[in-house]
């Protein structure tokens, strides 16, 4: 099963490596990892995107908690929580019904156009992962220069919060 | 006090307690040795290759219950250090080790003798630092010594580059008595509930086991093992880096359990109908195959570590806790409960236990000409009556040793077993010699293993360490020829130890004392000679039988109740069978 950690880790330099490093070295599925800092320049706040079985998965809480780096972890799947990603998108947009298109589409999507060229479009999208799939889908293949995602951030539903 | 970065490293080692520091020097650690010649609370012993520094600092720790710490230089030595780190490592023990690093202006530029220290042991040590401020040297040592020595314990190393601990630059020094670190929490105490649970499972079980292991040592509960084991009359076993910690002499321990155990530890895990595990962690060594295991069971499991529980075998009731405060609590519990244990059906389960204890499953050829290698160990218990600190290599001696030299105290049994590090005996021996200078230390080896660092017998000289070298020498790196003769048709390959060398005079060179046997007859004179030598090194090079296999064993895919018996417990069984005694 796709489970969503999220980890409070101080913002050390190594800690990344430390994490990354378990995971390769463990044989664990990783899908997508985000970190940045929090409001707390020493805490870093990562999102880790893991697939497998219950018990392999207890295994990787328990063994992400016991990196001497990791402060506080949560396995978001299991709580009520919000799942986003963003992504950019950069498209060939050369001829007005080809510019049109590109807008209708992305209007439903509710995605905005950053950066516009003669030639080309630059979209923001943000959403859960097969809202961003759908919307690469119904792009035509052919249009698209690039896309960059960020991965995956969660943060729990409510009151409850991954906090010091 | 204004102290340099190098005098920081040194007044806190003393601040610490700690008295010995194995090292090498070079170019990165040159400042700290220079601080390091100035004074002598701290007794530095330089071994003769890194990986002799981290096995000797190992040993001193298994021993004494206390962090071994080593200094190495940067690059070379520091990777000459990762075997022994990771030998730390796999067996959990605390070791502390400062690797010099390259000046930090020049970190990432391939500098002369620049590798990335904490790049190459992280995934091997319980944690690492580098050192990036003067200012936080002192701390910085503290939180090693803190996180190598609580909760389950491990390796750590502090890399620190050439600048930090320059001579000119001076600042504050005050030791950090105590440190906080919000984000490691090594104190569990075991839940109640869970403990009353246990404890009801445990009584009301009418084929018990208790299987404990290298926690025991490491976390101090020997006593509390003892006395709770005694309470309940069940049935123990310990696994390879437990052994020590209930006595193996106790008739309440059926022996080790394992690929190499003994049959009946191996037949009553199979058919106990509860597993009480405390300090052990389910290795692969000891399951045999996992669908396999403890079929009829259900499982206990206590353990510092969360992450050992329900790891490869999963609990029925898990308690994550330390195993003297948790055998503490139930020991109470015990003195408390109004629950009896079924004492006829423990009886009957004894009887079992009789049964397969009567096929003799060490039993081995007492009547060769050849000096079979389980007689050697037996003189060796014989002659340090049984109270000696045996290091040992990795092999089929190693294996001899834990069969054949039961140890009733913890801390005296020191071997790698996770890792299974050729090599270790000797410099930990040396180490442990260090740290106990009026015991008897022996190391059992074989003519592979000591070879891979017998560099350590001129350390053993310069700082008169007179351990005893118990060489099982069966000319073949035997543990492999064996699963050359039982899984590949006896073709022998590359495990023949082509020009040996002649160990007396390699031990006479050394400044040593070298003794050969190659008779049986002989073994008891040549073993007493080598004790009797209260102040010298011996070799003691014993030429047994190049054949010899270690039974019984449990090979790949098989369970406990599947064991490769040797021919010896064959007719034995069978006459058994012949007698009715056994069905
Ligand atoms: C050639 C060879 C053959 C071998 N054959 C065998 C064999 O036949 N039988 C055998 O047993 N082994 C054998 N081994 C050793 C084997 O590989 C493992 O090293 C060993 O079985 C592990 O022992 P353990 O379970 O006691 O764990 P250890 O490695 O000693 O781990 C201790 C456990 O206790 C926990 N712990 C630590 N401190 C505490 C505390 N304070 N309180 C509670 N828990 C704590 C730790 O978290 C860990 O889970 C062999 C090794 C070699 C090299
Ligand atoms: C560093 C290292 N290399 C290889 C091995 C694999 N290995 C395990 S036992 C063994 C043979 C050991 O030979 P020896 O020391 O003579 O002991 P014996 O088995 O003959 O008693 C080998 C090569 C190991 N454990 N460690
Ligand atoms: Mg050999």
């Amino acid at each position: 099963m796709r489970h969503i950690v999220s980890l409070l880790v101080e913002n050390e330099a190594g800690a990344l490596s430390r994490i990354s490093g378990l995971f390769s070295a463990r044989g664990y599925n990783i899908e997508s990892l985000t970190v940045a800092t929090t409001e707390d320049s020493t805490l870093s706040r990562m999102t880790i995107i893991t697939t497998g079985s219950d018990r392999i998965i207890e295994q990787i809480t328990k063994q992400l908690n016991k990196l001497v780096d990791v402060v506080k972890l949560q396995d978001m799947t299991e709580g009520n929580f919000i799942e986003r990603e963003m992504m950019f998108v950069k498209v060939k947009a050369d001829g007005e019904s080809k510019r049109a298109e590109i807008h209708r589409l992305s209007d439903i999507f509710r995605a905005r156009i950053i950066d516009v060229t003669d030639t080309t479009f630059c979209i923001e999208l943000t959403g859960s992962g097969d809202k961003l799939d759908a919307y690469i889908k119904a792009m035509h293949e052919n249009n698209i220069v690039e896309v960059v995602r960020s991965g995956s951030m969660g943060i729990l539903r409510g009151e409850k919060a991954l906090t010091l | 006090m204004e102290l340099s970065g190098s005098e920081i490293i040194i007044q806190f080692l003393k601040d610490e307690g700690v008295k010995h520091l194995f090292g090498y020097p070079g170019g990165a650690v040159l400042h700290i040795y220079d601080a390091l010649q100035k004074q002598d609370d701290v007794m530095h012993i330089l071994v003769r290759h890194e990986q002799g520094a981290t096995h000797a600092a190992d040993g001193y720790a298994r021993a004494t219950g206390k962090p071994g710490v080593c200094l190495v230089t940067s690059g070379p030595g520091a990777t000459n250090a990762v075997t022994g780190i990771a030998t730390a490592y796999m067996d959990s023990i605390p070791l502390v080790v400062l690797t010099g690093q390259v000046p930090s202006h020049a970190i990432g530029s391939d500098a002369f003798q620049e590798v990335d220290a904490v790049g190459v042991t992280r995934p091997c040590v319980k944690h690492n630092f580098l050192v990036k401020d003067l200012n936080k040297l002192a701390e910085t040592l503290k939180k090693a010594f803190y996180v190598a020595t609580t909760g389950r314990p491990g390796p750590v190393v502090v890399d620190i580059p050439k600048d930090i601990t320059a001579p000119h630059i001076k600042i504050p020094y005050v030791y950090p008595e105590k440190i906080e670190m919000r984000s490691y929490n090594p104190n569990f105490k075991g839940h109640p509930r869970q403990i009353k649970r246990a404890l009801e499972l445990l009584l009301g079980a009418k084929r018990p086991m208790i299987y404990s292991g290298g926690g025991i040592i490491m976390g101090e509960a020997s006593e509390e093992l003892r006395k709770f084991v005694r309470k309940l009359g069940y049935p123990i076993t310990q696994t390879l880096m437990g052994l020590g910690a209930f006595p193996g002499t106790d008739p309440q321990f059926i022996g080790m359990l394992g690929m190499h155990g003994t049959y009946e530890a191996n037949m009553a895990m199979h058919e106990c109908d509860v597993l009480f595990c405390i300090g052990a962690r389910f290795d692969d060594r000891i399951t045999g195959v996992t669908s396999k295991f403890c079929p009829y069971a259900q499982i206990i499991h206590v353990d510092i570590d969360p992450a050992s529980i329900s790891k490869t075998i999963n609990a029925d009731v898990p308690i994550v806790g330390g195993a003297r405060q948790v055998l503490t609590e139930m020991l109470k519990a015990l003195d408390k409960t109004e629950l009896k244990i079924d004492k006829s059906a423990i009886d009957a389960w004894w009887k079992r236990i009789a049964a397969w204890q009567s096929q003799d499953s060490f039993a081995y050829d007492k009547t060769s000409e050849l000096i079979q290698p389980q007689a050697a160990v037996e003189e060796l218990y014989r002659v340090t009556k049984g109270d000696a600190y045996i290091t040992s290599d990795v092999g089929q001696h190693q294996m001899y040793a834990a069969q054949f030299y039961p140890f009733d105290k913890p801390r005296r049994w020191i071997n790698s077993g996770g890792l299974g590090t050729m090599g270790f005996g000797l410099p930990a021996a040396m180490g442990v010699k260090l740290a106990f200078p009026d015991k008897d230390v022996a190391c059992i080896t074989g003519e592979g293993s000591i070879q891979m660092c017998i560099q350590e017998l001129s350390t053993c000289l310069q700082y008169k360490t007179p351990v005893k070298i118990i060489n099982l020498n069966n000319r073949y790196l035997g543990m492999v020829r064996q699963w050359q003769e039982f899984f590949y048709e006896k073709r022998y390959s590359h495990v023949y130890m082509d020009s040996l060398p002649d160990f007396v005079k390699l031990a006479e060179a050394y400044g040593h004392v070298g003794i050969q046997v190659d008779k049986p007859a002989d073994l008891h004179d040549a073993m007493v000679e080598a004790f009797k030598l209260k102040d010298r090194t011996v070799f003691l090079d014993i030429i047994t039988d190049q054949e010899a296999n270690v039974y019984p064993m449990i090979s790949a895919g098989k369970a406990h109740n599947e064991m490769d018996i040797s021919p010896l417990q064959q007719l034995k069984q069978a006459s058994l069978k012949a007698k009715g005694e056994l069905v």
